[in-house]
């Protein structure tokens, strides 16, 4: 028999990782399980009626009470959510009234579309927002500083609707320079095979220029919006992240050290930042991930916003809660992937 | 050069390509019909389910009917359709229909009697929104079978009692009348559904149209059916894309991109008005707008009181101002254009007229509930009528919902008053009469819902045995004065203030004739568009 302590320390039961992966499934199916609560609640004590959504307004007594015993309704509220869980976990949403189609489908083929226009509208504002803080910040009070303040007044306070209205007015209306409300001129609608609903990369992968081209002339007004309102706020954030760094004494030696202002901007400063970046550029992606809603309306943009706020107003309660659902798990999927890198970037996280 | 650089270089390229030759907008192809509108409404395109405007209009294009109306001369009325001719039995209930010959749908199959017996049994049997349609002639899921049948290749339809002819015939030419092919539809049932599920987004008519498409919010594409038996339209590609903001339609039409914009505003409509190359078509559409006095209520029982109200609306100050455009006055409760529709509109602002009344039923310092649903047009209708009944001394509060939360109390007979909108199921008079002026049985347990005297609690005043009658009226002439007649005294002493009957403007493209938005009595047609 072997002597215990020639074994050095005992073996954990389970190795480290699949415990922290553990934990990290674990809260997130308690947020989800917690999301799907709230939200089935709200919805079940809404003053509105599921029953007279699908039957109309001039449906008799007795198709009405077919209808809500159909959907359940005479059940005890937790009943209705133990049942809801159980298809929700085998994926079915259940079926939509306004679409007659699985929530699934639908969610399937609009939640690309936003997903379309929210990743470029954020490749925008960063692209855009982080160099203007960066460089609102290195020349602090300087006219470069007040312009980046303007852009994000203008940002911040110029309402969505207006300004997607005069965008299209001047550059679709007046000008001719970009393409119109939709995802795809009509003459190049269903051209390219879905393969992942986002129109840009079907047409990209099927080798299909022309509907490229044609798709791209159309998302480049929505996600240039877009794009301006994170980049209002990436900007911002970026300037004052900045300016705390800049202040720190490490910048100071740095620069007695000789080191370029290039080198120390980049080099120093901006390194240090990128955590802090990581957050704010997700939590923009999110709010941008859950659909701008007058964006999809102003562009005729077939978006999940859209989708959810059709089918609240409708009263479709499947519909609503299948994309609660999604919106929900892209943000705490989107949580996870910053933690990730946030141990990427920072060696102190890991 | 690593993987990401040549990612990036590529992108980088990609997008100076693109932003360099962007492609250029001409207008919409000759062949084509792009429409701009709001689909957002449509549940189903099963005829045996869709009960919504635009379900409806897309549905007209995709079947044909036994009877129909020509889009371009509605007022002749039902024509033959997919039946050639029909016959009336002696004692007035079997109608039977020769079918037209050598019809196809769209799966080449031929159209049969078959088909159409089937058609209207599988929309009795599945019981949906618009069911009752059918089922008001006593067509009941266990004895439909033996009611509609086939006989010597003809189709004999019977009904439970003689109603008069043009009232059975006005209604197999709402949608729900549609023809569709049996053996398709069936090949694609799913637990013992008639193939619902399936027909709720495919097609299998003989229409006009075949539909290619619908994407729920984005877009309908019907593509023309070259044999149909009226002539190929001339339009061989519809497209109706959802748009919802009138500024977007309009900016739409502006450049060409689409053909029609049927939901522009006042002001936008005010602004494309005159501009070269685009015209404004307007129609009387089916819609009444109403308010109405739940008679529960002791004080608004009075005669007097309910023709008080009627006093107390600026008909003409709406109509000429926040309406225009949308809106015109129509007191009575059938549209015009439908048989036995009258154009006597008494009733004027007059609030000496309406105190004097109020007082001589005794009632003073009334506060009412009034529910409106959160549509812009409704609430500043109640904004008016606040403030023209503040000036007969009745104070009204207004209660702003969603339209379930308000039809949901005005359906349980919870409203003092009730300001909305009421559209014909079907083109015959009935449709109307039936729901306004016809209640059997007002009390609460009878909980006829659909029935609009019901919700206000009123038991109709005799009103009820008229319409039963002239629904048995074989004279066509004499069934339009018997409504004539019943919309007269409804005028006067029902707790319903008709106010306005709605328009539709729509605006297109100048090259654009014989669109027809199917005025009050149908929905909208495409196959007899030209460019």
């Amino acid at each position: 028999m072997a002597d215990r302590k020639t074994e050095g320390r005992p073996r954990a039961l389970f190795p480290r990782w699949l415990l922290r992966s553990g934990v990290t499934v674990g809260s997130i199916a308690v947020t989800m399980l917690g999301l799907l609560f709230v939200t089935f609640m709200i919805g079940r004590v809404m003053p509105v009626d599921p029953v007279l959504a699908i039957v109309g307004d001039r449906a008799s007594a007795e198709v009405y009470q077919q209808v809500y015993e159909r959907l359940g309704l005479d059940r005890p509220l937790i009943v209705q959510f133990a049942i809801y869980l159980g298809d929700v976990v085998r994926g079915d949403f259940g079926m939509s009234i306004l679409t007659a189609r699985p929530v699934a489908e639908d969610i399937a083929r609009v939640f690309p579309a936003t997903l379309e226009l929210a990743t470029l509208g954020t490749v925008i504002g960063v692209a855009f927002g982080v160099p203007l803080g960066v460089v609102a910040a290195v020349r602090r009070g300087s006219w470069i500083d007040q312009i980046a303040r303007v852009v994000a007044l203008v940002g911040y306070s110029m309402p969505i609707f207006w300004l997607g209205l005069m965008g299209l007015l001047i550059f679709y209306g007046i000008l001719g320079w970009v393409g119109g409300p939709g995802r795809v001129s009509i003459f190049y609608a269903d051209m390219v095979p879905p393969v992942t609903g986002m129109i840009l990369v079907d047409s990209a992968l099927d080798g299909n220029w022309t509907v490229f081209r044609d798709a791209l002339s159309h998302i480049v007004l929505p996600a240039a919006l877009l794009g301006y309102y994170s980049l209002a706020y990436i900007s911002r954030m970026t300037r004052s992240f900045m300016l705390e760094q800049l202040s720190a004494e490490y910048v100071t030696t740095a620069r007695v050290k000789g080191m370029s202002e290039w080198a120390v901007i980049w080099g120093h400063a901006f390194r240090n930042i990128r955590v802090q970046l990581i957050t704010v550029v997700a939590l923009s992606y999110a709010g941008l991930l859950e659909g701008s809603v007058l964006t999809e309306i102003i562009f005729s943009w077939p978006g999940i916003g859209s989708y959810i706020t059709t089918a609240l107003l409708s009263a479709d309660m499947n519909a609503v809660l299948g994309g609660t659902v999604v919106v929900g798990l892209v943000f705490v999927l989107l949580n996870v992937a910053s933690d990730l890198l946030y141990k990427f970037l920072d060696p102190r996280a890991k | 050069m690593n993987a990401f650089s040549k990612l990036m270089s590529g992108a980088a390229l990609g997008l100076s390509v693109a932003l360099t030759a962007m492609p250029g907008w001409a207008e919409t192809p000759a062949n084509m019909l792009v429409i701009a509108t709001r689909i957002d409404d449509i549940t189903s395109l099963d005829p045996a389910q869709s009960f919504e405007f635009s379900g409806g209009d897309v549905i007209r294009n995709l079947y044909g009917k036994l009877v129909n109306f020509d889009p371009l001369n509605l007022e002749a009325g039902f024509q033959p359709d997919l039946a050639e001719s029909w016959e009336v039995s002696e004692d007035g209930r079997t109608i039977t229909f020769t079918m037209r010959e050598g019809v196809n749908f769209e799966s080449g199959n031929p159209v049969t009697a078959e088909d159409a017996a089937f058609s209207l049994r599988r929309a009795v049997k599945l019981n949906l929104n618009p069911s009752f349609i059918l089922t008001q002639f006593g067509l009941t899921a266990d004895n439909v079978d033996e009611m509609i049948r086939v006989e010597d290749g003809k189709l004999k339809l019977t009904t439970d009692k003689a109603y008069a002819t043009s009232f059975v015939l006005n209604c197999l030419t709402a949608n729900i009348g549609s023809i569709v092919d049996m053996q398709t539809v069936m090949a694609n049932e799913q637990n013992g559904d008639m193939g619902n599920a399936w027909l709720s987004t495919h097609s299998a008519g003989s229409g006009a149209y075949r539909l290619v498409s619908w994407k729920p919010n984005e877009s309908v594409t019907l593509a023309a059916n070259p044999d149909f038996h009226e002539g190929a339209p001339a339009m061989e590609r519809v497209v109706v894309r959802h748009v919802q903001e009138s500024a977007t339609q309009r900016l739409l039409l502006e450049r060409g991109d689409i053909d029609i914009a049927r939901n522009l505003n006042p002001e936008d409509i005010a602004g494309v008005s005159g501009r070269d190359g685009v015209k404004i078509q307007e129609e009387l559409k089916g819609y009444l707008m109403y308010f109405s006095l739940n008679q529960k209520v002791p004080e608004l029982a009075k005669p007097e009181v309910r023709q008080a109200f009627k006093y107390m609306v600026d008909y003409e100050g709406m109509a000429n101002s926040f309406l225009k455009g949308q809106y015109t006055v129509q007191q009575n409760f059938l549209p015009r254009s439908y048989l036995g529709s009258v154009d006597e509109n008494p009733f004027s602002l007059d609030i000496e007229k309406a105190k004097a009344l109020l007082a001589e039923a005794g009632v003073e310092g009334l506060e009412l509930e009034i529910g409106v649903r959160e549509v812009q047009d409704r609430m500043e209708i109640a904004q008016s009528l606040q403030n023209t009944f503040a000036q007969a001394g009745v104070k009204l509060n207004i209660t702003v919902g969603t339209g379930a939360q308000i039809l949901g109390r005005y359906r349980a007979r919870e409203l003092d008053v009730y300001l909305g909108t009421w559209g014909p199921d079907y083109p015959d008079p009935q449709t109307n009469a039936s729901t306004f002026a016809w209640n059997a049985d007002n009390s609460d347990e009878a909980q006829l819902t659909g029935v609009l005297a019901w919700r206000n609690s009123w038991d109709a005043a005799g009103l009820t045995e008229k319409v039963d009658a002239a629904v048995v009226e074989n004279d066509t002439e004499t069934r339009a004065q018997m409504y004539r007649d019943i919309q007269a005294e409804f005028r006067e002493t029902s707790p319903f203030a008709i106010m306005f009957q709605n328009i539709e403007q729509s605006a297109m493209s100048e090259n654009v004739a014989n669109f027809t938005t199917g005025q009050a009595i149908m929905d909208a047609a495409y196959w007899e568009v030209t460019k």
